[in-house]
């Protein structure tokens, strides 16, 4: 699989490290009610879809960013990649 | 009707006119007291046991495709018992017995092949993880005998011994492990399913769940709605994708995993052999083709087909440790999916939803556990408790702290 990263373009997979659904941004409020299973469903449940799925690439093998890729599970075809930072940043997510 | 010797025999000589098929082919009827989902080797072993051993008659199996179709076609057939923690070997070692009188106990031809399984050790700390990791067999009821290099090299003298990086300093055995011919699982299991009175309902493909006030009244598929009693899910591979027709969420990711048969070869291993230093095992099948497999490509897939890094990295693990595979060409490979558990262990228990339970999260060692899978699975779903060897499988261990992590890697599917 090719990754087209915005700013180093078109990378091997292989030099990627694979962490999983992009919900993993989305970590919950430790001061909630609900916090203890609030965390429970962060870490441990998965929605694994089969089609389209936004997950995180890390870029071991290159520049240390996070992406967020948009890829069919079915098909294994890329469709969107953005700077993890830039996601967490339009959900108010990080500064 | 039975197999046997006589049988063959008494076909051969009047033309094979008295072969019936192996099991019928009927049409859903409305309601049954148990509906298992997922006509695979785990799915038939389930319907088998709970119609022999808990004495179940109204039981349907509804399969998408065809039985057999999934993974217990796809996987590289080697079982064997060798796990360390107490949730697992007692469960794997009551598996392994299982496959043992199997053939018998279904009367059908598995080709069950107890060759032996060697784990290779490649450094001091190796061998002292495999001496606990086989004192934990021993005290669980399963062999393990561990081999110093000279053993070895009887066993197997063409093994890269004196490689500069990861030489083979010894091995962990477990001779009563090895291989089976694993369409011949799903088939024995259904034929013998289906002669209890099972219903296997092919080309059914669920498409919903029927849930009123929190139980589970039956499910919708393709051929209509059909009631039951208790609803199992069996289909690991597809967990997520099914699982999400009730509304769940599981502790589960789908990953795919490749494996590769060489052309056929004069017999040259003679049992199944594991690689300490990387991911990489491999057999040699009774047709002649060394079959092998290694690591999961990585993420999430439903594709059935996986990429080269990780065909690359497979064959370098094996010329590693047996240089002359080398010359030997790649005939097929193939990808399976897998259901990728948070701690790389199964999941057999009931739902919060009344009347629905879920088999799955079987990671890549689903096929050595279909016997105990479904027997376990089978007193669950006949008694409403765990089976005394299943009782770790639930899926409240994450939320409890009780994980079951062989491999020590935490909630990151790709990494067990």
């Amino acid at each position: 699989m090719i990754i087209h990263h915005p700013t180093l373009g078109p990378r091997d997979s292989a030099e990627f490290v694979y962490l999983g659904d992009a919900s993993l941004i989305n970590r919950p409020d430790p001061t909630a009610e609900t916090k203890a299973q609030d965390f429970h469903d962060y870490a441990y449940l998965r929605d694994n879809p089969a089609g389209p799925i936004r997950e995180l690439w890390f870029h071991e093998g290159g520049d240390r960013s996070w992406l967020v890729v948009t890829r069919d599970t079915t098909t294994h075809e890329i469709t969107a990649v953005e700077f993890a930072r830039d996601v967490a940043r339009k959900q108010g997510r990080s500064v | 009707m039975r197999y046997s010797g006589l049988k063959v025999i008494k076909e051969a000589l009047t033309g094979h006119k008295g072969w019936t098929p192996a099991w019928r082919d009927p049409e859903p009827k409305p309601s049954y007291d148990f509906v298992i989902i997922g006509g695979g080797g785990h799915g038939l072993a389930t319907a088998y046991y709970l119609s022999k051993i808990y004495g179940e008659r109204s039981v349907a199996v509804i399969e998408k495709g065809w039985i057999g179709g999934g993974n217990v076609g796809r996987n590289t057939t080697i079982i064997r018992s060798n796990y360390l923690l107490d949730g697992n070997e007692p469960f794997y070692e009551f598996s392994l017995k299982l496959w043992e009188g199997l053939e018998q106990d279904f009367n059908y031809n598995a080709m069950i092949s107890q060759r032996g399984i060697m784990n290779l050790i490649h450094s001091d700390a190796q061998r002292d993880a495999f001496i606990r990791r086989g004192n934990a067999m021993i005290l669980n009821g399963a062999d393990a005998e561990l081999l110093d290099e000279d053993q070895i090299r009887a066993e197997y003298p063409f093994l890269n011994f004196n490689d500069a990086r990861f030489p083979i300093k010894g091995g962990l055995a477990q001779r009563r492990g090895g291989t089976v011919r694993h369409d011949a699982v799903a088939w024995g299991y259904a034929r013998g399913a289906d002669s209890n009175g099972v219903d296997i309902i092919q080309n059914c493909e669920v498409t919903g769940f029927r849930i009123e006030n929190g139980t589970c009244l039956g499910v919708e598929t393709s051929k209509g709605f059909i009631g039951a009693g208790k609803v199992a899910a069996c289909v690991a591979g597809s967990s997520g994708r099914l699982m999400a027709k009730a509304g769940m969420r599981l502790p589960i990711e789908s990953h795919v995993l490749q494996a590769f048969v060489s052309e056929g070869l004069k017999p040259v291993l003679p049992g199944v052999i594991t690689f300490g230093a990387g991911h990489f095992y491999v057999s040699q099948s009774d047709k002649g083709g060394l079959v092998f497999g290694g690591d999961l490509d990585g993420y999430n897939s439903y594709a059935q087909r996986g990429n080269l890094p990780v065909v690359e990295d497979v064959c370098e693990g094996g010329m590693a440790i047996m240089p002359m595979i080398g010359r030997a060409r790649l005939l097929r490979m193939w990808g399976g999916i897998m259901d990728m558990s948070m701690d790389g262990s199964p999941i057999i228990d009931r739902t919060h939803i009344d009347g629905l339970y879920f088999n799955g999260g079987w990671c890549y060692g689903g096929f050595k556990a279909t016997p105990a899978s479904g027997y376990t699975y089978a007193h669950l779903l006949a008694k409403d408790e765990p089976h005394p060897t299943a009782t770790a499988y639930r899926f409240d261990r994450f939320e409890k702290g009780r994980m079951i992590d062989e491999k020590g890697m935490g909630n990151q599917p790709n990494l067990h």
